[in-house]
């Protein structure tokens, strides 16, 4: 299956890209596709550890599951407002 | 659905307009305007970006929550793209009947706005240099935003 993967702010100035399309085997969840983001893009090494991340537009957490087609976003500290 | 997000000058009083009405005895506001220092620094515009399908969705999500939890009209606008100094950023607009409720709905959407909705702000500062904001820089780790609706 494959996710996609979006990144905003510091994130796509670390990895140079706001997108990107990554394989992922079944019953990944968000962590297992952070990890493979860290091996596929050199730049992304410099995201955090644990930073917060979407699915789908909704807030989610590193153990949420990943299904085929899904939105996965990594989201630096907000600054709104 | 409306939009939250706006690349145009925000106008406070529309937000007013549209919370107002006869049965309304109170209308709260609050304005974020973008101010001309930082840590010190004096700065010379932001400019605003959003993960923007994410970041309308989560503002519907917010101003939900504040029309259920209190009986409230709430508008909210945020701004995205080049702002100077003294724009308005974020305006809220809550009207109710009485104005306990229309205080508390104002401060929780601002709030829930700035911890949940996914905006970023750059800074250009007057010696040249740029950077993003990082409201938790220099503090301890913030806790993460509670996921809603989605099965784990």
């Amino acid at each position: 299956m494959s996710v996609r993967v979006l990144l905003f702010a510091t994130y796509a100035d670390l990895v140079g890209t706001g997108s990107v399309e990554l394989p992922a085997p079944p019953a990944s969840t968000v962590a297992d596709v952070l990890a493979h983001l860290r091996g596929a893009l050199p730049g992304a090494a410099g995201i955090p550890e644990r930073p917060l991340v979407a699915v789908n537009q909704m807030h989610a957490r590193l153990d949420t599951p990943i299904r085929d087609g899904d939105e996965l976003a990594l989201l630096p500290p907000m600054a709104g407002g | 659905m409306p939009s939250y997000l706006t690349r145009a000058p925000i106008d406070p009083t529309a937000l007013v307009a549209a919370v107002s009405g006869a049965e309304l005895g109170g209308v709260a506001t609050f304005l974020g305007v973008v101010r001309n220092h930082q840590d010190g620094q004096p700065v010379l515009r932001l400019e605003y970006s959003a993960y923007e399908a994410m970041a309308e969705a989560e503002s519907a999500r917010i101003v939900a929550e504040a029309v259920e939890r209190w009986p409230v009209r709430v508008a909210l606008r945020h701004r995205l793209g080049e702002l100077a100094i003294g724009e308005v950023a974020v305006a809220i607009a809550v009207g109710s009947a009485h104005r306990v409720p229309a205080f508390e709905a104002c401060r929780y959407v601002i709030e829930e706005v700035k911890r949940r909705v996914p905006i970023w702000k750059k800074e250009f500062f007057a010696d040249g240099s740029v950077r993003w904001v990082d409201p938790t820089a220099g503090r301890e780790a913030t806790r993460p935003v509670a996921p809603i609706g989605r099965e784990v």
